[in-house]
């Protein structure tokens, strides 16, 4: 649609510029704002990141020294302490589940968005309403289950758990992205000889799979940084990074830029992971096929 | 290539509701170009789409080539359809997108690339085969969702408003381009379109359907010299037929103060059907203007005057009290302005006359 996008494209770009052009001091407030709240959430990972290149006492001090000789002694202290066994099954656990979530999810998506199922909003409800319960409710029941079946300090318990509990949020993401597929896309599929399976598989993943990269990212972020599950059903095999870092936290002693350096080790696949999903979110969902 | 019946095809969507598809009965030839045409909510793309396998057939039959539809995937029809928004694979380029149904009928690869770049040729295409479709203007994706119906040569075309994204330069052009092809190809074609010209201009038979009921399935100058019905007749001319429901006198027709002369033929036709009253139909170019003054013709006032260069439509109202409008169409530059007093006669012995509670042709 080259004629209506172009005569659409100045209309909406006035659109755009005349409310900016009146309030031009009020957007500029907006700017500041957003500039202190961005400083705001960014400050404490700053923080966490120089004191995790600090010596104990360095980090103690009020204010916190901005200029001092960095030194990599805390990552060797954390990597001595054996935070590898814990990257290993956090990494473990967090790729297992998600490649689990998305496999279930995505048909689970299908089911209640394209060709929606019968009482689809019922079955949409049980998925969210799986959500509601705290988790500390569930623990109990969680922990006799699992010690009956003999799976504590499993990590595949962990990755059950992480499905289950990334499994609603993904099908709610999945399903908004296969809403903004065009149905015609798939009759168009069904009429050109392709069964359902095979529609799917080139004609709609395709198309959502910036929409599957960001499921992806949110339970890769979730499973990751998952604390409560791991610190009551695992000891000595299984526990996972956040298991870890708290382990550092002592009644006695200095501690802090040990701490940091290990909180940073464990940010730091997450950052990438969001780092390398960027570039396939920002493709956004914008299909050339329909107007 | 094969004929397509529909054989009292329903489509209900609610039980007890009025059926989307009432019964449809249409016999289709081999080859032939046929456009369904009605307004929004006549039936005509579910009737289409019931063709097409993505709509349940709830009553009656459906066939192609003779072979009964019902319960038959689209995938096995051998149909391949057009869509309104063109639904091209936004990550397959143009040759792949074009390629897509002979890959999914196993067509070997060599012949697959052989096809469509022979389709793309015809298309004017070739040069696009490995552009994304978000790449291409509005009129070449129209191209490529029509190479993708052709490479695999189809027994059915189906076209669900294929020009209506496209502006009206380029729907002109595309008529055209799209009806000659057809031609060539000789396949059988369903064409759905809301737009009277394009249904006129394109159909060997046009399908005219209302509330899910077929009106009239017949050639454009039948639908145009003979209307099944009121309905028909003002759907289908652009102005549409001037249509007034009038009391019948012993020469014609009282309108307003003036009697209107009918023609011995049209009158028997009256009388035959036993009417008092009855709907006339004059079309906008079924009159001749005369100065008012004349004594004869109805008397009318113009209200505005739309110049299209070969001719012109006058927009007026008659002098019978109700201020009833009425359309005429003369010659460019006939020198009619607004407020102008003028005489109406029918010059045409070939008005159209309907029975004003069921709306048919008498």
């Amino acid at each position: 649609m080259a004629a209506p996008t172009a005569e659409r494209a100045p209309a909406a770009r006035t659109e755009e510029l005349a409310p900016a052009k009146k309030g031009k001091v009020g957007s500029s407030l907006l700017t500041v704002l957003a500039w202190i709240v961005g400083i705001g959430f960014f400050f404490p990972i700053l923080w966490m990141v120089l004191t995790a290149f600090k010596q104990e006492a360095d980090a103690y001090t009020s204010p916190p020294k901005l200029f001092f000789t960095p030194t990599l002694e805390q990552f060797r202290t954390v990597f001595d302490a054996g935070i590898g066994p814990y990257l290993l099954n956090s990494l473990f656990a967090t790729v297992v589940s998600t490649i689990l979530v998305l496999a279930l999810a995505t048909p689970a998506a299908f089911a209640v968005s394209l060709r929606p199922v019968k009482k689809v909003q019922d079955v949409l409800f049980f998925f969210i309403s799986t959500k509601m319960l705290p988790v500390v409710a569930a623990i109990v029941p969680i922990y006799v289950v699992v010690n009956n079946v003999g799976m504590l300090d499993n990590i595949w318990t962990l990755i059950i758990l992480y499905t289950a509990m990334n499994l609603p949020i993904a099908v709610w993401m999945m399903r908004s992205f296969f809403q903004e597929v065009p149905k015609e896309l798939l009759e168009a599929a069904s009429m050109d000889g392709a069964s359902l399976a095979r529609s799917l598989r080139e004609v709609v993943l395709p198309v959502i799979s910036p929409g599957m990269a960001a499921t992806a990212l949110i339970c890769v972020i979730f499973a990751w940084n998952e604390f409560f599950f791991a610190v009551n059903l695992t000891a000595a095999r299984a526990a996972t990074v956040p298991v870890f870092l708290v382990g550092f936290i002592t009644s006695e002693g200095l501690y802090f830029a040990k701490l940091c350096a290990a909180a940073t080790l464990a940010a730091l696949p997450v950052v990438i992971a969001g780092w390398i999903a960027q570039n396939k979110l920002v493709q956004g969902l914008s299909f050339g096929a329909v107007k | 290539m094969a004929e397509v019946e529909f054989d009292q095809a329903s489509r209900i969507y609610t039980a007890g509701a009025k059926p989307a598809v009432n019964r449809l009965d249409l016999e289709i030839e081999d080859g032939e170009f046929v456009v369904l045409v009605g307004p929004s909510g006549s039936g005509k793309s579910t009737a289409l789409r019931m063709l097409a396998g993505l709509e349940e057939i709830d009553g009656g039959q459906i066939r192609i080539g003779g072979r009964n539809m019902v319960g038959v995937p689209s995938r096995d029809r051998d149909i391949a359809m057009v869509f309104q928004n063109y639904a091209l694979y936004p990550n397959k380029t143009v040759g792949e997108n074009m390629a897509f149904p002979l890959k999914m009928r196993g067509v070997p690869k060599e012949e697959r690339a052989s096809k469509v770049r022979a389709a793309a040729e015809i298309l004017g295409l070739s040069e696009y085969l490995d552009r994304k479709p978000r790449a291409l203007s509005g009129g070449q994706r129209q191209r490529v969702a029509m190479g993708r119906a052709i490479v695999r040569e189809p027994q059915v075309f189906l076209m669900d408003e294929p020009l209506s994204n496209l502006d009206a330069k380029m729907r002109v052009s595309t008529r055209t381009e799209i009806a000659a092809m057809q031609r060539r190809l000789g396949v059988t074609t369903v064409y759905v379109t809301h737009d009277q010209v394009e249904a006129m201009t394109m159909g060997d038979r046009v399908a005219l359907l209302k509330d899910g009921e077929l009106q009239q399935f017949a050639t454009p100058a039948e639908l145009y010299d003979q209307p099944a019905n009121a309905f028909v007749a003002g759907f289908i001319g652009s102005p549409a037929m001037n249509l007034f429901t009038l009391p019948v006198s012993e020469q014609g027709v009282r309108m307003g103060s003036s009697e209107l002369a009918l023609p011995r033929s049209l009158r028997s036709r009256i009388s035959d059907a036993g009417l008092s009253t009855v709907q006339l139909g004059i079309r906008p170019e079924q009159w001749t203007v005369g100065a008012d003054g004349n004594g004869s013709g109805v008397k009318a006032q113009v209200d505005v005057v739309e110049e299209l260069g070969s001719d012109a439509f006058l927009y007026a109202h008659l002098d019978d009290g109700e201020q009833t409008p009425v359309v005429v169409r003369t010659s460019g530059r006939s020198g009619a302005r607004r407020g102008d007093q003028i005489a109406l006669t029918p010059t045409s012995e070939d008005l159209h006359l309907f029975d004003p509670s069921t709306g048919e042709r008498v």
